[in-house]
């Protein structure tokens, strides 16, 4: 009976490695080769550098036109997440706080949106009609649209567990609505902003579809779409690729790690409630 | 207290207007649209009834493999997803060393951006120099080195592969959240009758975790119907059309100036993404609605 118990656990422990190991080796495949000069790397496989070339970050940036891009995604991200985190928390409010039908109505309105697909041509004519089209601006408000049903069904569900009594007591104290939103509301959503903000940077930064669609030049590219281009041209310098994935990918991977907890959190809000 | 002094709807405006200016009304008027002859060749505009809908589902065109493709992709996804994001739940709410490296490990994927993903795969899955077709040569597996992705009868699983492999882990994170929200009072209750583990999972897990793996399941579905971004990176709808799916079909038809087909291709998703997502939230604001 021991002895079953020691192999189950062997067992068990050897299965979370091997399912591990096939999820981060992908990862580390391009890690390594990062460092390695062209010809190392054009055989693309595990084998650690044998000459490290720190230089080929730096071939990239330059290349591939990265700074601009970094400054685009970097605006695309903090832009849409500002923006969305701002309207969605003041929308959540008023829509859980009012106990009437409609409120209730709009607040499902606005979730109907996590499903719904976007329709990309006829988003062009609107935009195009908006004067939104091919500029950064447009695409700022665009994430903030499309990330606005989601934000909104993770603070109206935090929001609501908040007692009325504090906003009464705000009210009586001579609180204006503003007042009462900004310094009263707002620092308790704390944690729920964090999730809400974090998983707004996350998908804007991965995103590459609305640029794709909707900025006619390279130069408002964010980095996602400069390196699928530089992946095109540079199509036989492995090391140089790996070396742009790796750039592209650090924000996001520093963002997971800080907010692992909340980002968490916040994707499986809604589908487990306990 | 009067509720509309305190809470004004204008606090509602911005958010509302951004959302019906650049989600509801396109998806409206791309259903107008999609009665239209609209093209990048000529200004004008003009109705052309159902002619849209007649070519797409004309057996002449591709427009319908697209749709089989798109379906076939939402249920292999969504059942390998839930079923292997089941198992690794249930193996890493174990009692296992270095459990939270393993989540942390598993969830990774989920966050790096689908387009690296899939020129990351494009190295791996090369035929000649991959690092897949290598290890299998390497162990003498020859035979199984594929092409994995120009083989038009292959290329379109190894894209869910991929998918899957990239998807498993926010998946099995719900589900581990799902697992620890049960009372440990009904594992012990079972321990002390003496219940196997497998007696456990399926007469305590499985039946618990049942609105979380309604979740879930409607998630993979809505993924899968909406499914680009992997597609696009590792064989953009080729070779041929053998991986086409429904939003590349979108795409290509609008980077051809062919917007009243893409438009609606579009709309038919429109409603038929309406009708799963009501279900859905359904299920996703069942328990506000009973409080």
């Amino acid at each position: 009976m021991k002895y079953r118990k020691i192999a189950n656990s062997i067992a068990v422990n050897a299965i979370a490695w091997i399912v591990s190991a096939i999820l981060i080796i992908p990862l580390l495949l391009i890690l390594i080769n990062s460092f390695k000069t062209s010809i190392a790397a054009s055989d693309m496989n595990l084998v650690l550098p044998s000459e490290w070339k720190f230089d080929n970050f730096l071939v990239v940036i330059q290349k591939g036109k990265l700074d601009t891009a970094f400054l685009n995604s970097m605006i695309y991200s903090v832009g849409s997440v500002t923006l969305c985190t701002f309207l969605a928390s003041m929308a959540s409010f008023v829509l859980s706080r009012r106990r009437k039908r409609s409120s209730k109505l709009l607040y499902l309105f606005f979730v109907l949106g996590i499903t719904m697909p976007i329709n990309f041509v006829s988003l062009m004519k609107v935009m195009q009609v908006m004067h939104l089209y091919n500029t950064r601006f447009g695409v700022i408000l665009l994430y903030a649209a499309l990330q606005m049903p989601f934000t909104i069904f993770l603070t109206y569900g935090f929001i609501s567990k908040i007692p009325r009594d504090i906003d009464e007591a705000a009210v009586l104290d001579g609180c204006t609505p503003l007042r009462l939103f900004f310094s009263v509301i707002l620092p308790l959503l704390k944690p729920v902003l964090i999730t809400v903000m974090v998983l707004t940077f996350l998908n804007t930064w991965n995103e590459f579809v609305l640029p794709l669609y909707f900025t006619g030049s390279t130069d408002k590219w964010p980095m996602t779409l400069a390196v699928y281009n530089f992946f095109g041209i540079y199509f036989k310098d492995w090391n140089l690729i790996c070396a742009d994935i790796v750039l592209t990918s650090v924000p996001v991977i520093i963002v997971y790690f800080l907010g692992q907890k909340y980002i968490v959190s916040g994707m499986t809000s809604g589908a487990v409630k306990g | 207290m009067n509720e509309r002094k305190t809470y004004p709807l204008y606090f509602v405006y911005g958010a509302l207007i951004l959302y019906v200016a650049l989600c509801v009304i396109p998806g409206l008027i791309g259903i107008g649209y999609s009665f239209t002859d609209w093209s990048s060749y000529s200004d004008e505009i003009n109705f052309i009834g159902l002619k849209n809908f007649a070519t797409i589902f004309s057996p002449d065109e591709n427009y319908v493999e697209y749709l089989s493709n798109t379906i076939l992709f939402t249920l292999v996804t969504t059942i390998c997803k839930s079923v292997i994001g089941l198992s690794l739940a249930v193996l890493l709410t174990k009692k296992i060393r270095g459990l939270n490296i393993h989540r942390a490990i598993m969830y990774m994927p989920a966050v790096i951006s689908t387009l690296i993903v899939g020129m990351t795969f494009k190295s791996i899955l090369n035929p000649q120099i991959g690092l897949l077709n290598e290890s299998l040569r390497s162990i003498g597996l020859d035979v199984f080195a594929l092409k994995w992705l120009t083989d038009s009868k292959i290329a379109f699983w190894s894209v869910m592969a991929v998918d899957i492999w990239k998807g498993v882990g926010y998946i099995m994170t719900i589900f581990i959240a799902g697992i620890m929200a049960i009372s440990p009072a009904y594992f012990e209750a079972a321990e002390i009758d003496g219940a196997t583990s497998w007696q456990k999972f399926k007469s305590i897990t499985l039946p618990l975790l049942m609105p979380t793996i309604a979740v879930t399941t409607v998630l993979n579905v809505l993924y899968g119907l909406k499914v680009f971004d992997i597609v696009y990176s590792l064989t953009n709808g080729g070779p041929g059309y053998a991986t086409e799916v429904l939003y590349t079909g979108v795409y290509k038809e609008f980077s051809q100036g062919r917007y009243a087909v893409g438009t609606t291709l579009s709309s038919v998703m429109f409603v038929v993404m309406l009708f799963v997502g009501y279900f859905m939230i359904k299920i996703m604001t069942k328990k506000e609605v009973e409080e």
